[in-house]
Order: structure tokens, then C-alpha cells, then sequence
């Protein structure tokens, strides 16, 4: 987000706030209305004709077949939901509509198509949810989640993005040539489907509360959240969202040191060191090890900078609103280990990856598998475990080799830490018998564990293997 | 002291009325007394002094931007952290973009070339420092020559092109135009034929004096700062474009320059009285005034003029005009006008390519031991 757009919705979030203060029903309507809209507003321009107004309203569509997938029998007729249904449309045909205006759209990145061209994809859409309303069927939840995986997977592997985007160019009737997978830019969507694949897995483990159509669209799309999180579970957004909104003194303060704390880190820390940080460009160009620390070093803040000022500037905006949301970094880059680390790194996301990989893995391991003929030893599926989740992870920021292997250097790290934290735990207890000797002790493993994440980063912010490695060679002195 | 319990509460909006309060008091402080920001530097401290000034469009490419504070530029040279050894005789080059180096590295610049020689002159070891920065106009060289003297040079190298020349073109440089004290002071205290309230003289007023009006000023001294870094880690400070477009050589057959047609044309409407005053700056150090070379077109209208800069017959006067004042003062110079072959200009009729570069080191350099004498 930019800074205006950022100042928009925190001006947004206050008169929000201030408009619906104890109205719940208010405050739910102008929620939602102000969410749909920001899936339009901050989508980015994309070069394939009207993609940047489809991509919006395939996120309401599928944010919709969701909830129909979800909602139980008895919530589908209700009033609320028709209301709520027809506020989302008459939202979209307002964003279709802006193509009338005399002056560049306000609201989407470029001309919105022809409005009668929403009719056919809205028909499909009923059909589709009239369908799933009427015919459920267990498997349904099942090819839901597997179809957002199968979405995901697409907007983040370049190729299958720029086989996408070559088919959609050609059926635009525009050039082929330039095809590539950046033109899928899709404004938030690797949050939007892990809120989504939340609400069905819980569904399917019949943890899922009853949801109104209005709340779930509001939950998955909630504007100060929309673009990167944190992943809120939808029982805790919920409760937040039914509850009146008291916006006292201390809350306010809280919401306004969160804020600005955020803009300075975000705005003012993270962008200055971007101008410095390790990229694709000067790790080519960077001469001797020494120079290419500090670029390694600038770009292990500006990340840090950049995403938990983002995360400040989000929570003290849903504070605003009536919301408490998950934090997602609590000091990481102050952990004595790598597990500690992964703590408080994206805490929202790794909690998501616990919650529905590591721990249902973890016990099937632990427990189906001892009826197995075969029983993995258990550093093998300590090893497995760690590698796997990472490795997702780092798949859930793009399918290349390089998050690959991202995934791969913290998870083999994670591995290494649970097997010498058992070995070395008990002798450095008893050698760290001073005061002195602790801090030492918590020091180095502060130090360590910085380092182990900052040469991580050289796989995550560098786009291949190659120069990965020729920058590693420079780190460590054999070249330039 | 208050304990936490016994503290009053803290009433959001009484907190940012003092908030803002403060923010108008600072505001006003630094519109009253500027601080100069520019003496505060990391260059020559924290990462290596730039061998040319800071400019640049694209700092994201280039690692470099363009800037208007000049106790900045100068801090950020190397040679501001130089200090002068007893056997160094520093030479200082001052020019356009063509002494800057547009598309060379600092080492094939022309200070760059001279400095590589390892010269002897007057019986000390020649560093050249290059001070040339891409503006066409004198007034911008006497403004870089004036501060450059803090610098003890012992010899000033003075490229310049008829370019430099017109009127209209002293004080519109962005760097002038942007330190309108600087211009007035150096109008006034040699008596330039410049008028000193000239519109294109940028007039900070009351409000662009404190932080929020210095706020793209300030961003700029950070940004400065921080691309030290990258300056530091590779050495760049210029962005070298695979492909560029090269100079004009099929040339119109306009015959006017800056409003000067050959039936117009005075002397006095070209800067002249400004070369004196470099020399005035400059005291008791000698200044080597070179007119720089330039490309010679064999295109369309090559017999009317010379490039896309200049009609034949206003180039000539120029020349002639130069030679003449340098004679009539007694002034070292060198006419390189046509030194250069037409093959060794890049995207100006003015930029050199480094084989170019190298050629013109070569003859200033053989002019150099004259100036012992």
C-alpha cells in the first residue's frame, strides 16, 4: 500500500469508527461496504484488458461460493444475507459503472468493462451458489480447498502464471509476446485463500460457527487487512464484529501509538533501507565481503521494517474499528534459536500452518502411523515435519526454487535446533552458572540465530540459484 | 515522582494539540536559524568519498541523485576527506557533464585520465579532483569554482563550450537557480552583467524555510547519505544504458542561436564578463581555460552547422572572441574544439567517449608543464 493509500483508510477506519461507534448493524454494513470497495480500489493496473476489474470481482465470487460451502442449511434463507448479497452486487455494478464518469476511474485501476457484461459471470455465480446451497455433498468442501490451492499455486508459480496470462492475452485478442506471470497480479489473494481454506477445513471438522454472508465477506476481505494480513481466525473476527465497538481513551491510544509506530517503521525506516538493501541489481555489483554484509544486513531490517510496520499500521487501524487482531512479530530477530524465531515471525501465518498442517501431520505420525509396518524413527519424522512445513512456507511465497529452498535452509535449521538443543541444553545450563555467563549464552544464540535468518534471506530476496550463490561466495570472501 | 497508578491519564487529543505543537515550534526554530545539514556527512567517514558530484535521475540505477545543497556535494567528494600532502599539487577540473562524465566511470573521465598519469608538475606529485557537474553555464562554474578554492588547488583546469555562454542560461541552471544567496552574492561582489532578481533565481519564502517547506531537501541529504553505502559497495555512481541514442549528425538548417542570428549578433549578449570573475576566484592559482571539444557532423547541414548545438557561424565568433580574450589577458588556454574525431562522441556533440576522453587528457597534459613556468 502507499502512503496515501494507507492515510485513506486509516481516515476511513476513524470516520468508521466514529460514524458506527456502538452501532453493531451500522458498523457491519460500513465495514463491509469499505472492504468490497478496497478489493477494487487497491487492486493494481494489470496489462490484460479488464483483468484488473475481473480479478476483484472473482475474489467476491469465490469469497461468496465460500461461504455457501460453509454456511449452515439454516443460514442461507435468513434476511441479512439477502441484504448483504445485494450490497456486494450493487457495489460491483457501482465499480462497473465508474466507467461512465468523465474522468479516470476513481475506483479501479483502469476502465471497468461494460456493465452489461457483469451478467453473465453474476448468472453463473447464482447458479453456482443455488447449486451448492441445494446439493451439498461432503467431497464439496474437499474440491473447494483443493481449487484455492490449485488457484494459489498459479498466481505464485511464474510459469503456470505466464501460460495463464498467455492465454488470457490470446483471448483478449491482445499481443502474446510480453506474456508473463507478473500480469496476475492478484491484490491480496495468498491471504484471502488462507482465510478461506481456514473456514472450510473447520467446516469440515464441524468447528465452523454459524456466519452470516455479510460477516464472512467482511472477515476474508476486511480492508486494513486485505493486502497482507494478519490472518485472523474467523471466530475471533467475528466476535469482534458482533460486540459494539467501544473506542475509549486507552484504546485510542493504543490504536494511535500503533499507527504512527507503523508509519515510521514502515515509511520512514523500511523505505530508506530498501535503497540500500541486497537485491537482484548489487548483488552482481557489490565489491568484497564487508559491503555485501551491509547490504545483507539492510535488507534483514527493511523486511522486518517493512511487514510488522505494515502489521503495526493494520492493528491500530482495526483498533480503531472495534477489532483486535493476531500480532505477527513480537521482537524475532531477539530469539536465542530458530525456533523461537519462527515464534514470533508471521505469527498469524506459521499458527496457520500449525493449525492445519504441522500438528494434524504431527499426530497422524504419532499415532496411524505406529499401525504401519514401517515406523519412522523420530528424529526421521522430526526431520520430515520441519522440512515439509517450511518448505510449504516458503512454496505459499511463490513456487520457485529459491522460496524452495528458503523453506529448505529453516526447516534443515529447525531440524538442527531441536536435535542440538536436546544434546546441548543440559551442559549449558550447567556451564551458564553466572549471570554473565547467560547473557552470553542468550547473546550468542541471538547473534546466531540473526545470522542464520539474515543468509536465509539471500534465497527469498534473490530471484535464482545462480546469482544466490555468487552472492553467497561474495559473503564469504571467495569472490569479488 | 509519579508512579504509573498516580500518573493522570494521558487524553488522545491533548496529546496531539502538544504534538502539534511542537511540530510548529521546531518548524519555526529551523525557518529562524536553518541548520545546515549539508557539513553533516558519512562520505570519507563511514563509506568512501564519490570521485564526482552527486547527480543522477534514477537512484534506484544509478546509486546517485541530483541535489541542490552544495556544502553536501562538496562533503561527499573524496576530496573533502583528502587532506593536501605537502608534495601534492592539486588540480581541480570544472566544467559541464563532458568533465563530469556522462557515460564514463569516474577513472575515464578527463580528471580521471590525468589522474591515472601520475604527473609530475612543478616538482610535486599532480592528484586531479574532478568538479565538473552536467549544467551548462558559467555562473554554475563560478559557484563550484568559489567553494572549490577552500580546497587549496594549485591548478584549475576550466573546460568550457559556447554553450556555457548565453544569458539566458547563467542562472537557469538548476544548481544556480537553487542557491539564489550564492548568485546574488557573486553578481554583486564582481559585478556580473546578471540581473539579480531574475525570476529563475528560486526565492524560498517564509514557509519553504522551515522543515515541512525542507522537506524534499532534507529527504534528499538522507538519501544522500544512504546511497553512500551503495557508492561504497560497488563503485557506481552512474547508470550505463546497454543501448543510447547517439549524437545528432543529420542536423537542421536552422541558423539561429539563443535569438542571435548573424545579423544580430553582439559579443556582450554572451557571458564574457564571467570568465574574468573565474579568475578573480581563482587569485594567485592558475587556470589552464580549455574550450572543450566538440563533435564535427559531416551530415545534413553540416556545412551550416557544426552539431546540433551550434550554427557554424556563432561557434566561429565564439572562438575567435575566446582567443582573443585570452590573448588580450594573457590567460593559459587550449582550443580542443576540433581535437576529438566525430566516432569518439557518444549520446552530445560534447560527451566523450573514453577513447576520446583519453586523447584530450593527452594534450592537456602536454600543455600542463607550462603552467610551472
Amino acid at each position: 500500500m502507499t502512503l496515501a493509500q494507507t492515510l485513506t483508510f486509516a481516515g476511513l477506519a476513524l470516520l468508521g469508527g466514529w460514524l458506527t461507534n456502538t452501532r453493531s448493524r451500522a458498523r457491519a454494513y460500513f465495514l463491509l461496504t469499505a472492504s468490497v470497495l478496497a478489493v477494487f480500489w487497491l487492486q493494481p493496473a494489470l496489462p490484460i484488458r479488464y483483468l484488473d476489474f475481473w480479478l476483484p470481482c472473482a475474489t467476491l465470487a469465490i469469497v461468496w461460493l465460500s461461504w455457501a460451502l460453509t454456511a449452515a442449511p439454516g443460514q442461507r434463507a435468513v434476511r441479512e444475507n439477502w441484504l448483504s448479497g445485494g450490497l456486494v452486487c450493487a457495489l460491483i455494478l457501482l465499480a462497473a459503472l465508474t466507467r461512465l464518469l468523465p474522468f479516470d476511474s476513481i475506483l479501479t485501476a483502469s476502465t471497468p468493462p461494460q456493465a452489461w457484461e457483469l451478467i453473465l459471470p453474476a448468472g453463473l455465480l447464482a447458479l453456482a451458489v443455488f447449486a451448492l446451497t441445494r446439493w451439498r455433498r461432503g467431497w464439496f468442501l474437499t474440491a473447494g480447498i483443493a481449487a484455492l490451492i490449485g488457484l494459489l499455486i498459479l498466481q505464485k508459480s511464474p510459469q503456470l502464471g505466464a501460460a495463464a496470462s498467455l492465454f488470457l492475452r490470446a483471448a483478449n485478442g491482445q499481443a502474446v509476446g510480453p506474456a508473463s506471470g507478473l500480469d496476475l497480479r492478484w491484490l491480496g489473494f495468498s491471504y484471502i485463500a488462507f482465510r478461506l481454506i481456514h473456514s472450510l477445513r473447520d467446516r469440515q471438522a464441524g468447528r465452523l460457527k454459524d456466519v452470516s454472508l455479510g460477516e464472512y465477506f467482511t472477515y476474508v476481505i476486511f480492508f486494513p487487512a486485505l493486502t497482507a494480513g494478519p490472518i485472523d481466525r474467523i471466530d475471533n473476527f467475528t466476535k469482534h464484529l458482533r460486540a459494539p465497538a467501544v473506542l475509549d481513551r486507552e484504546q485510542q491510544l493504543r490504536a494511535g501509538r500503533r499507527f504512527f509506530v507503523g508509519l515510521f517503521k514502515k515509511y520512514v525506516l523500511a523505505d530508506s533501507l530498501a535503497l540500500i538493501a541486497m537485491n537482484s541489481t548489487n548483488a552482481l555489483q557489490v565489491r568484497g565481503a564487508g559491503w555485501a554484509w551491509v547490504l545483507l544486513y539492510a535488507y534483514t531490517l527493511q523486511i522486518y521494517f517493512d511487514f510488522s510496520g505494515y502489521t503495526d499500521i493494520v492493528i491500530g487501524m482495526a483498533l480503531v474499528l472495534g477489532f483486535n487482531l493476531p500480532e505477527n512479530f513480537n521482537a524475532p530477530y531477539r530469539q536465542p534459536n530458530l525456533t523461537q524465531f519462527w515464534n514470533n515471525w508471521h505469527i498469524s501465518l506459521t499458527q496457520w500452518f500449525r493449525a492445519y498442517y504441522f500438528n494434524p501431520l504431527n499426530r497422524w505420525l504419532r499415532t496411524e502411523s505406529t499401525h504401519a509396518k514401517i515406523q519412522l524413527p523420530t528424529p526421521l519424522q522430526v526431520l520430515f515435519l520441519q522440512v515439509s512445513t517450511m518448505l510449504l512456507i516458503g512454496l505459499w511465497h511463490g513456487v520457485t526454487l529459491n522460496f524452495v529452498l528458503w523453506g529448505v535452509w529453516h526447516g534443515l535449521g529447525l531440524f538442527a535446533h531441536n536435535r542440538w538443543s536436546g544434546f546441548i541444553k543440559p551442559r549449558a545450563e550447567a556451564w551458564a552458572d553466572t549471570p554473565l555467563k547467560k547473557n552470553l549464552l542468550n547473546v550468542s544464540g541471538v547473534l546466531a540465530t540473526f545470522h542464520f535468518v539474515a543468509l536465509g534471506w539471500v534465497f527469498f530476496a534473490l530471484p535464482g540459484i545462480a546469482i544466490s550463490a555468487h552472492f553467497f561466495q561474495i559473503l564469504l570472501g571467495f569472490n569479488g | 515522582m509519579k508512579t504509573p497508578e498516580t500518573a493522570p491519564p494521558i487524553h488522545p487529543l491533548r496529546l496531539l494539540g502538544k504534538a502539534l505543537l511542537w511540530f510548529v515550534i521546531f518548524n519555526l526554530l529551523a525557518a529562524a536559524v536553518p541548520p545546515d545539514l549539508g557539513q553533516i556527512s558519512g562520505y570519507n567517514l563511514l563509506y568512501p568519498g564519490r570521485q564526482r558530484f552527486p547527480f543522477g535521475e534514477n537512484p534506484g540505477q544509478s546509486y546517485n541523485l541530483s541535489l541542490f545543497d552544495l556544502n553536501a556535494m562538496f562533503k561527499s567528494l573524496a576530496l573533502d576527506g583528502t587532506p593536501k600532502a605537502a608534495n601534492e599539487f592539486r588540480i581541480l577540473t570544472i566544467g559541464d557533464s563532458a568533465v563530469w562524465g556522462t557515460l564514463l566511470t569516474p577513472g575515464q573521465t578527463l580528471a580521471g585520465n590525468l589522474d591515472a598519469r601520475g604527473l609530475a608538475l612543478c616538482g610535486k606529485q599532480a592528484r586531479v579532483y574532478n568538479l565538473g557537474y552536467p549544467s551548462l553555464s558559467l555562473a554554475k562554474d563560478l559557484i563550484l569554482l568559489q567553494q572549490g578554492m577552500s580546497y587549496h588547488p594549485d591548478l584549475i583546469i576550466w573546460l568550457t563550450t559556447l554553450e556555457a555562454f548565453p544569458q539566458d542560461k547563467q542562472l537557469s541552471s538548476p544548481l544556480v537557480a537553487n542557491n539564489p544567496a550564492r548568485a546574488r552574492a557573486l553578481i554583486s561582489q564582481y559585478g556580473l552583467a546578471l540581473n539579480p532578481r531574475d525570476p529563475a533565481l528560486v526565492e524560498p519564502g517564509w514557509l519553504d524555510r522551515t522543515i515541512f517547506g525542507q522537506r524534499q531537501a532534507l529527504m534528499n541529504w538522507v538519501r544522500l547519505q544512504l546511497l553512500g553505502v551503495l557508492w561504497g559497495a560497488t563503485g557506481i555512481d552512474q547508470y550505463y544504458p546497454v543501448r543510447y541514442q547517439p549524437a545528432a549528425v543529420q542536423l537542421s538548417a536552422d541558423q539561429s542561436y539563443h535569438a542571435l542570428t548573424p545579423a544580430n549578433f553582439e559579443p556582450g549578449k554572451l557571458a564574457f564578463d564571467l570568465l574574468p570573475a573565474g579568475y578573480a576566484i581563482a587569485g594567485a592559482t592558475p587556470i589552464l581555460l580549455v574550450n572543450e571539444p566538440m563533435l564535427i557532423s559531416s551530415g545534413a547541414n553540416s556545412d551550416l552547422r557544426y552539431n546540433f548545438f551550434y550554427p557554424r557561424w556563432v561557434y566561429d565568433r565564439y572562438r575567435a572572441l575566446l582567443a582573443e580574450t585570452a590573448r588580450a589577458r594573457d590567460w593559459q588556454s587550449l582550443d580542443a574544439w576540433n581535437l576529438v574525431p566525430a566516432s569518439e562522441f557518444t549520446n552530445s556533440a560534447i560527451h566523450l567517449t573514453p577513447k576520446g576522453e583519453a586523447l584530450l587528457a593527452d594534450r592537456i597534459a602536454a600543455a600542463l608543464p607550462g603552467i610551472c613556468r
